[in-house]
């Protein structure tokens, strides 16, 4: 049997292919918008999945460490390790900063983990170079999105660090790239803000008579060295022992320690649900509009694709050709261009979504819910056309 | 078959085949490329890694021991002192009034001895005179030529000078203690301006000068500090979780924050018997093989690496391999095609990243290294040499 769509589309398949073509890159930037979205909510779920924990205790009536700031004595952690189900439990401090790196500087989140080993918690999970942190102090472990390399010496505030590891997919909720950092040398980083910053503060001190009396030498030092101490830490990350649940660990630490504890079903509800909530909506405001357009385009492009073709239908009528081959033709070509459409769509998106800076995750589900809604719009677009190509007057084809 | 239905099939199938090749390669189904390592027998040296900064392990605060008012300052900050050296002088004030004060009482009391030595003198002849005077009257009243009333006047005026005399002794000795008295008030007030004068206790260096001169200090407030330059070590704080196997004379490696290059020989002088509760680190003192030439700045910041003894060889990853997962420490094992997770006991590491595996793995097991993604039992997973993203 010969295939009448086979054959229409062997007669101007120049035209054809490239009307593909064109529809496939208007269903990739669908499909990478898609991708942005789902990539900040995975951004959201790495940041959770990287710190390793089962519980985050945070200051009590704060929504942190991610979505608000929090603040914790550095030795609360002591007490959280003898409360029942707590297998391991360490300190840990995030602050978004620039990280100085030669002449230029890179937006990034700082962490600062217990050096206890891997496999502690807030240790970056798998490394793809190098090696984990070893040393108490002076070294990092960075995302490889920093663009720093092994070896290479970068610069948080006062203090130089070198880069012995590099991980991937260690990212803020804002998709900033982390460093990792000993825990001793964050807390002096948050707290030190430069050595300017530092004299200033020690000559605004020693102004101050109250602190600088002359008949008590030594008070001011004493002064000093206690504004340059911080015992903070943003949150203590917990993992629980196997057999108990979140919740059960987490209720007696609410209760009897009076912090505020986050299971991990809860972080994931505040840092999508609040956190990114907004910026999500916003681009799956985009999407929703985007998609609609698109399906708008298609459903066009088909329907201008058969009207194009309006007299040799009449023709085919005239020589009295069913109206269900008719049909047939119509709707195999539209689903034909559909198809050539997605595959373009795909590997378009599939070869520049790395580029983007920040991460787009191109989720299989998605493109089979795009391929899914892509077969519809065609089909649809196709009944449409076909009631146009039906309706025509074989007297067309002579009388013009 | 046409020429226009190859070039359609020219067109779709390297397209169809592009498409499978993304769809598979590329996102969540595709493999994961990871690098492995052979596990080895070897013997790692640990090593521990602390910071620390440069001290002087005696350093004098010189100051006055009474209020008072610097009147000179005669050395500068860098100096080198010896033991002994005027250092400085606190404004004395009234103190010549009051030692020549204390001078002219010294000589009134002086006086007052040889008055007293006069009187006793003196006394002493009224009683010779007396006890003859005593005798002579005796013997009269024997010989019946003088009347027994005579005799007691003269006996009891013998008496009377006797315990004069005594008065007089008594008071010799009053003058004199005053003397001692006098001449020992002197002495502290020439000690105490003695002690105005600021001296280095022992040889050093100069490393701070408080105050100039014409500024009023309090007791105890130092006006000049010293170090023993000779006496220079590091205080070494270390993480308690690395700490393991610390003690005193093993060998250090120091390197200052100013000469990062250069590393300077020490050894371990003592750990601490208290350590810090509050920053979690144990204390330590490293002292410097020979003192570097120029002196390093007090308070500088340094790095400490003390080189433990080396272990017996025992199976040994690198701590990149070593996961948790599941609650469990171990690593990833290659086993053909798929991988295996093999939990494991680690020993001691060094700062190189090697691990030690006491139990778990054998030497010569492949294990998972780098991944691209974390790693999961049903993961695909593919060997590369280097991670794509890692420059070499």
């Amino acid at each position: 049997m010969i295939s009448l769509a086979g054959r229409d589309i062997l007669h101007s398949w120049g035209k054809f292919v490239f009307t593909g073509v064109g529809l496939g890159l208007l269903i990739g930037v669908t499909l990478t918008m898609a991708g942005v979205y789902r990539g900040m909510v995975d951004d959201g779920k790495a940041l959770l999945d990287n710190s390793g924990a089962d519980l985050w205790v945070v200051q009590k009536d704060t929504l942190g460490p991610y979505a608000e700031s929090s603040s914790l004595y550095d030795d609360v952690y002591r007490g959280i390790l003898g409360m029942p189900g707590v297998a391991r439990a360490a300190n840990v401090t995030y602050l978004t900063m620039q990280v100085r790196h030669g002449e230029t500087d890179v937006r990034s989140m700082v962490v600062g983990v217990v050096p206890g080993g891997p496999g502690e918690p807030g240790q970056p999970g798998y490394l793809i170079a190098g090696r984990q942190i070893t040393r108490g102090h002076y070294e990092a472990v960075a995302d490889v999105a920093t663009k720093f390399k092994l070896g290479e010496r970068i610069q948080i505030r006062r203090n130089i660090y070198t880069v012995v590891g590099l991980t991937r997919r260690m990212v803020s909720s804002s998709g900033d790239p982390m460093v990792f950092i000993a825990l001793k040398d964050a807390q002096a980083a948050q707290f030190l803000k430069d050595n300017d910053a530092i004299v200033h503060q020690r000559r605004r001190t020693s102004a101050n008579p109250t602190y600088n009396r002359p008949g008590v030498p030594g008070l001011l030092n004493s002064v000093i060295a206690s504004q340059s101490i911080n015992t903070s830490v943003n949150a203590v990350l917990v993992q629980i022992l196997p057999g108990f649940t979140p919740e059960e660990v987490a209720e007696p630490i609410r209760r009897w320690k009076r912090l505020q504890v986050y299971t991990r079903a809860q972080m994931e509800d505040l840092l999508i649900r609040k956190l990114i909530a907004t910026s999500a909506k916003q681009i799956g405001m985009f999407l929703v509009i985007l998609a609609i357009v698109s399906a708008a385009i298609v459903a066009f492009i088909i329907y201008t694709l058969t009207l194009g073709k309006i007299r040799e239908i009449a023709v085919l009528k005239l020589i009295g050709t069913k109206n269900r081959t008719i049909a047939g033709m119509i709707m195999q070509q539209a689903v034909g261009l559909g198809i050539i459409g997605f595959v373009v769509g795909k590997i378009a998106a599939t070869v520049w979504a790395p580029f983007f800076p920040k991460y787009v995750l191109l989720e299989p589900v998605d493109a089979a819910w795009g391929f899914f809604a892509l077969m519809v719009i065609c089909v649809l677009a196709s009944v449409l056309a076909i009631r146009a190509a039906l309706k025509v007057d074989p007297a067309e084809a002579i009388g013009g | 078959m046409n020429r226009r239905t190859w070039a359609l099939l020219g067109v779709l199938i390297p397209m169809l085949a592009l498409f499978i090749y993304v769809a598979l390669r590329s996102g969540p189904l595709a493999p994961v490329p990871v690098t492995s390592t052979t596990v080895e027998q070897l013997s790692i040296t640990p090593a521990l890694y602390g910071i620390g900064t440069v001290e002087a392990r005696y350093s004098h605060k010189i100051g006055p021991t009474t209020a008072g008012r610097v009147k000179g300052v005669y050395v500068q900050v860098g100096d080198r002192v010896t033991a002994g050296q005027l250092l400085g002088e606190m404004d004395p004030v009234d103190f010549e009034e009051r030692i020549a004060a204390q001078e002219a009482a010294q000589k009134r009391a002086a006086a007052g001895v040889r008055a007293a030595e006069a009187l006793v003198q003196e006394v002493t002849a009224r009683q010779d005179y007396a006890e003859s005077q005593a005798r002579r009257y005796e013997s009269l009243l024997r010989a019946g030529s003088a009347s027994n009333e005579t005799v007691e006047a003269k006996a009891q005026e013998l008496q009377v000078v006797t315990a004069n005399l005594a008065t007089a002794r008594a008071n010799l000795e009053v003058a004199r203690q005053e003397l001692v008295r006098v001449g020992a008030d002197r002495e502290v007030l020439i000690q105490q301006k003695a002690n105005l004068r600021l001296l280095a206790p022992a040889a050093g260096l100069v490393t701070v000068r408080n105050v100039d001169p014409g500024t009023t200090v309090v007791a105890g407030q130092p006006v000049v500090e010293l170090i023993d330059p000779a006496s220079l070590w590091v205080n070494v704080r270390f993480e308690q979780l690395r700490a393991t196997g610390l003690r005193p004379d093993l060998p250090a490696r120091i390197v200052l924050r100013s000469q990062a290059g250069r590393t300077i020989a020490g050894q371990v002088l003592r750990v601490e018997p208290v350590a810090d509760t509050v920053t979690e680190e144990t204390l330590a003192k490293v002292v410097f093989d020979t003192i570097p030439e120029p002196l390093p700045p007090v308070g500088e910041l340094v790095e400490v690496t003390v080189a433990l003894p080396a272990l017996p060889a025992a199976p040994v990853v690198p701590n990149a391999s070593v996961q948790r997962v599941g609650g469990r420490l171990g690593v990833w094992l290659i086993k053909g095609n798929s991988l295996q997770f093999a939990p494991i006991k680690m020993g001691a590491t060094d700062l190189d990243g090697r691990v030690q595996i006491l139990e778990g793995v054998e030497p010569g097991a492949q294990v998972v290294v780098y991944s691209g993604r974390s790693l999961g039992a049903h993961a695909r997973v593919k060997l590369v040499e280097r991670l794509p993203g890692v420059s070499p």
